[in-house]
């Protein structure tokens, strides 16, 4: 099995969105929709301050409460990675899932269905790093298989100071914010 | 305090299904396989060209997608030395510009007054013949100097030969004396030689890096982010000096929080203690330097206990910050900057940039400055321009002695004034002088005296709502561009091509500018009758072959050694030969040899400082219309200390409006109440509070700083305007 996720370096991140419009351009999203974006969180007081930038997405995590919530399993585990993905034809709209996600990865699409991101799945499975992760014109995104330790993200998480998204949530999400 | 950038997204999810589905009508901003494959039931048929990105002016190499024939996404060029296969946010989001619904569809000649926004929609003849009868008139009654042309971008390059070939040397860019000129003119006068675009800076390899003012990651030059993640990848030191906390600030070692203005002091006190500790690199001074003695001297007062009184920077830090430096020679950059019109003395400060660096010996060295290398391309064999008695118009005199360009703002001045003679005629290109130049009200008086206003662009923007005539041009996807010929760090040559075809009928600049010689009597300065027999022509002459540039989109040539270690001839082109840490020329025109702080002036009571600067996501007030791109940042806001923000009462996202000491007020704002700004200062990001109305997506969205800019002082050695001088307070919305 593989077990597909990131490892994203905040000190290189420089907040600039590229990967946001990428996904925007990649997947065809509607206006005002994202399935990626960006949070900055400073803390202190002028001028000591220490600032994070962090490029957010769904966590593709392995404890997933937006399958397990899901009433038609639209919502569902791809063979390919473990990746968390939507079947837009099964889906309601019910937006149960959007409510379960502790990251607000979730939205509803225009058309109705609940979307969000894919790691890019068709790129993934043609051998191609997502569209966030290969424009980054910082290069502070890595993907790969957390599964496999001599993954260059394995690596980069068992040999740098790394931290999730709200662990407490139990979800087990595979996106690693190295510091 | 946590900031996140999906606006809309949670806007209108916050509103459930009802909103949600009034949004499905709209169309996607970009069409991808999935939709294109849906939407015409065809087959998968991509297509790949590759191009050159004309977001902003770096130029990046690019790929664009096309999927059945729809234009489907852009991506970078591999083989490009700028972009390594990767765009900014700019560029990635640039197919947006082809998709634009209020972008210009056809010639337009105004109705009513200039300004009130009235158009007749007319054919590419009758635009083009109302232009050249007028440029005649006004070459027999003043000149064909009293035309001239505003222009930024390789765009321009065939305007710019039509306008010479009629015999005026009057081309200004708003780049110089408005943007970088102070720092080209300062390392030109020290190291002989200026900066350029793209900058000569090797930040991937400096082990230790100084950012003054330089927001690079909000500033999105895509090279330069590039390398400067590697920096710090590499474990470099960062040393930020900036009255707000970049996204590089946040990254640095050092973070210095100057009062705006006395950055020359900084400057200052680092060299002297970098003198007065011998921590200069002793060989290179001696071996390249030109009157080392009599600069150290004037340094000699300078100390950090000094600056600290007019910085506000702690002394110890200051020579910590000079040691680390000195620590890390040559391999020390302190990065010139690219903005660099401040406070009206910013030749000085770039001078003392350069003499810093001089002192650490990066000019020329690895981890500094290297000698960029370019393919040698001949000039199209043109017939010689004609060659009329009267000089360029913006710098009588030599008021300024030494602008090395053109100065915008002079020949605004000139066409109020008639003096030297009257300027009769505007020509803009891609350029929206509204916001790119200071004191609006002088840049409309002006127009006001014009027999002739053209303005070329892809969008309606303001300035060309005060036009006779505007031009559609068609889109960089859609068109060819002159050849870029980028000196870099290795010799490159990059292509521009369409890779769609124009949904309105709009053209190229080089089919503009050709039919207006020919209009004009001039169709011989075009031997050329297609744009592709040009490039045939220049290429073959260097022995290139178009057919592979056109199929690659770059073609590189053999590198060459680009640093004196690496076997460059060190070579300064000044007076003397030499790096001049005392200028006699500066000397002998009345200014000071050696840089000297001058006092910013004081916030007036109840003001604060209005500074301005980039936001990844756009090109100064070109981009905003672009709905992939203002889906990211639709409005500017103004960023206000927490501290000031409590004493007024004002929280996040509370509209207020920005009044000067002269009584301009802006458009409504929001406030973004933060610690990451001085007390005594407010920040916009440039290019918001477009009040076109042609262009209805980012009408008055935002404050534009552009407007609030009055009386810039005026830098004496080069006539770039001081743009940081203005003070502000806040009034009702
Ligand atoms: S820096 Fe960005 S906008 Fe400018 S040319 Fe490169 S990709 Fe295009």
């Amino acid at each position: 099995m593989s077990r597909l996720g990131m490892a994203i370096d905040t000190r290189k991140c420089v907040g600039c969105m590229d990967c946001v419009v990428a996904c925007k351009t990649e997947n065809n999203l509607p206006e005002g929709f994202d399935r990626d974006w960006i949070t900055t969180e400073v803390s202190g007081s002028f001028p000591n301050l220490t600032m994070q930038i962090r490029t957010e997405r769904c966590n593709h995590c392995s404890d997933t409460p937006c399958v397990s919530c899901c009433p038609t399993g639209a919502s569902h585990i791809h063979d390919f990675g473990g990746v968390v993905l939507v079947d837009h034809d099964l889906c309601i709209g019910c937006k149960a899932c959007v409510a379960s996600c502790p990251y607000d990865a979730r939205y509803i699409h225009p058309d109705g269905y609940a979307d969000k991101c894919t790691f890019c799945i068709h790129r993934v499975e043609n051998g191609e790093d997502p569209a966030c992760v290969s424009v980054c014109p910082t290069y502070c995104m890595h993907f790969g298989d957390l599964d496999d330790p001599n993954s260059e993200v394995s690596k980069l998480v068992a040999s740098r100071k790394s931290s999730v998204q709200h662990p407490a949530a139990g979800t087990k999400p595979n996106i690693f914010y190295l510091e | 305090m946590i900031t996140v950038s999906r606006r809309r997204f949670l806007k209108i999810t916050g509103f459930g299904l009802g909103a949600a589905a009034a949004v499905s009508a709209s169309e996607p901003l970009a069409k991808s396989a999935e939709y294109i494959n849906a939407k015409t039931g065809k087959g998968k048929g991509i297509e790949k060209i590759p191009t050159t990105c004309d977001i902003c002016f770096w130029k990046c190499g690019a790929i664009a997608y096309l999927k059945d024939g729809e234009l489907w996404k852009i991506e970078g060029n591999p083989e490009d030395p700028l972009s390594n296969g990767r765009l900014c946010p700019r560029g990635t989001g640039g197919i947006g510009a082809h998709f634009d619904k209020d972008r210009l569809k056809s010639p337009l000649i105004r109705k009513n007054e200039r300004g009130e926004d009235q158009w007749v929609a007319v054919t590419w003849d009758e635009a083009l013949s109302y232009i050249a009868e007028k440029m005649n008139k006004i070459k027999a009654k003043y000149g064909p100097e009293s035309v001239a042309l505003f222009s930024h971008g390789i765009g321009g390059n065939f305007l710019k030969h039509t306008l010479k070939a009629y015999g005026s040397p009057n081309v200004a860019a708003p780049s110089f004396a408005q943007c970088r000129g102070p720092r080209d003119v300062g390392f030109e006068l020290t190291f002989g030689e200026p900066v350029g675009s793209p900058e000569r800076t090797d930040i991937e390899n400096a082990d230790c890096l100084v950012l003054i003012g330089s927001h690079l990651g909000e500033n999105m030059h895509n090279t330069q982010v590039q390398e400067f993640s590697r920096f710090i990848e590499n474990k470099g030191t960062l040393i930020v000096v900036d009255p707000r906390f970049s996204v590089a600030a946040g990254k640095a070692k050092y973070y210095l929080p100057i009062k705006p203005g006395t950055d020359t002091a900084l400057i200052l006190a680092w060299m002297n203690v970098i003198v007065s500790m011998g921590l200069y690199d002793k060989e290179y001074v001696e071996k390249y330097g030109f009157g080392f003695e009599q600069f150290s001297q004037l340094i000699s007062l300078n100390t950090p206990e000094w600056a600290y009184i007019q910085t506000g920077i702690d002394p110890e830090i200051i020579r910590a910050t000079a040691i680390e430096m000195a620590k890390n020679k040559p391999r020390t950059l302190v990065h010139p900057g690219r903005h660099t019109t401040w406070y009206g003395n910013d030749a000085q400060r770039s001078r003392a940039i350069a003499l810093l660096n001089a002192l650490l010996g990066s000019w020329g060295r690895k981890g500094g400055f290297f000698f960029p290398a370019s393919l040698d391309i001949p000039n199209y064999p043109y017939p010689e321009y004609p060659h009329g008695e009267r000089g360029k118009v913006d710098n009588p005199g030599k008021k300024y002695p030494f602008a090395s360009e053109t100065i915008t703002t002079g020949i605004r001045e000139a066409t109020i004034t008639g003096e030297p003679y009257p300027i009769k005629g505007w020509l803009v290109y891609a350029t929206n002088l509204i916001q790119a130049l200071p004191d609006r009200e002088e840049t409309i008086k002006a127009i006001q005296n014009l027999d002739l206003m053209v303005v070329v662009d892809v969008v309606p923007s303001e300035i060309a709502g005060w036009a006779d005539v505007v031009l559609p041009e068609d889109t960089y996807l859609e068109r060819f561009d002159d050849l870029s010929i980028t000196p870099f760090k290795k010799p490159f040559i990059s292509l521009r091509q369409p890779v769609i075809s124009s949904p309105g009928d709009t053209k190229p600049n080089w089919w503009i500018a050709r039919e207006l010689a020919i209009k004009l009597g001039l169709g011989h300065y075009y031997p050329w009758t297609n744009i592709e027999e040009y490039f045939k022509k220049r290429l073959g002459a260097a022995g290139y072959s178009y057919d592979e540039l056109k199929k690659k989109g770059i073609l590189k040539g053999e590198e060459t050694p680009i640093f004196f270690e690496d076997g460059i001839e060190p070579v300064f082109y000044t007076p003397s030969g030499k790096i001049e840490f005392y200028s006699p020329q500066l000397q002998a025109a009345g200014f000071s040899p050696v840089p000297e702080f001058e006092k910013p002036k004081e916030n007036p009571p109840g003001y604060l400082r209005l500074i301005y600067g980039r936001s990844p996501v756009h090109t100064f007030s070109r981009t905003q219309s672009n709905h992939l791109l203002s889906d990211l940042y639709e409005e500017n806001e103004v960023w206000v200390n927490t501290s000031v923000a409590m004493k007024y009462g004002y929280k996040s996202g509370d509209k207020i409006r920005l009044a000067n000491t002269y009584g301009v007020k802006s458009e409504p704002v929001k406030v973004k109440v933060t610690e990451r700004i001085r007390p005594d200062c407010v920040f916009l990001v440039h290019g918001f509070g477009q009040t076109s109305k042609m262009l209805k997506s980012t009408y008055k969205k935002g404050a534009s700083d552009s407007l609030l800019l009055k009386n810039c002082s005026t830098d004496p050695l080069m006539g770039g305007t001081g743009l940081n001088n203005n003070f502000v307070t806040f009034e009702e919305a």
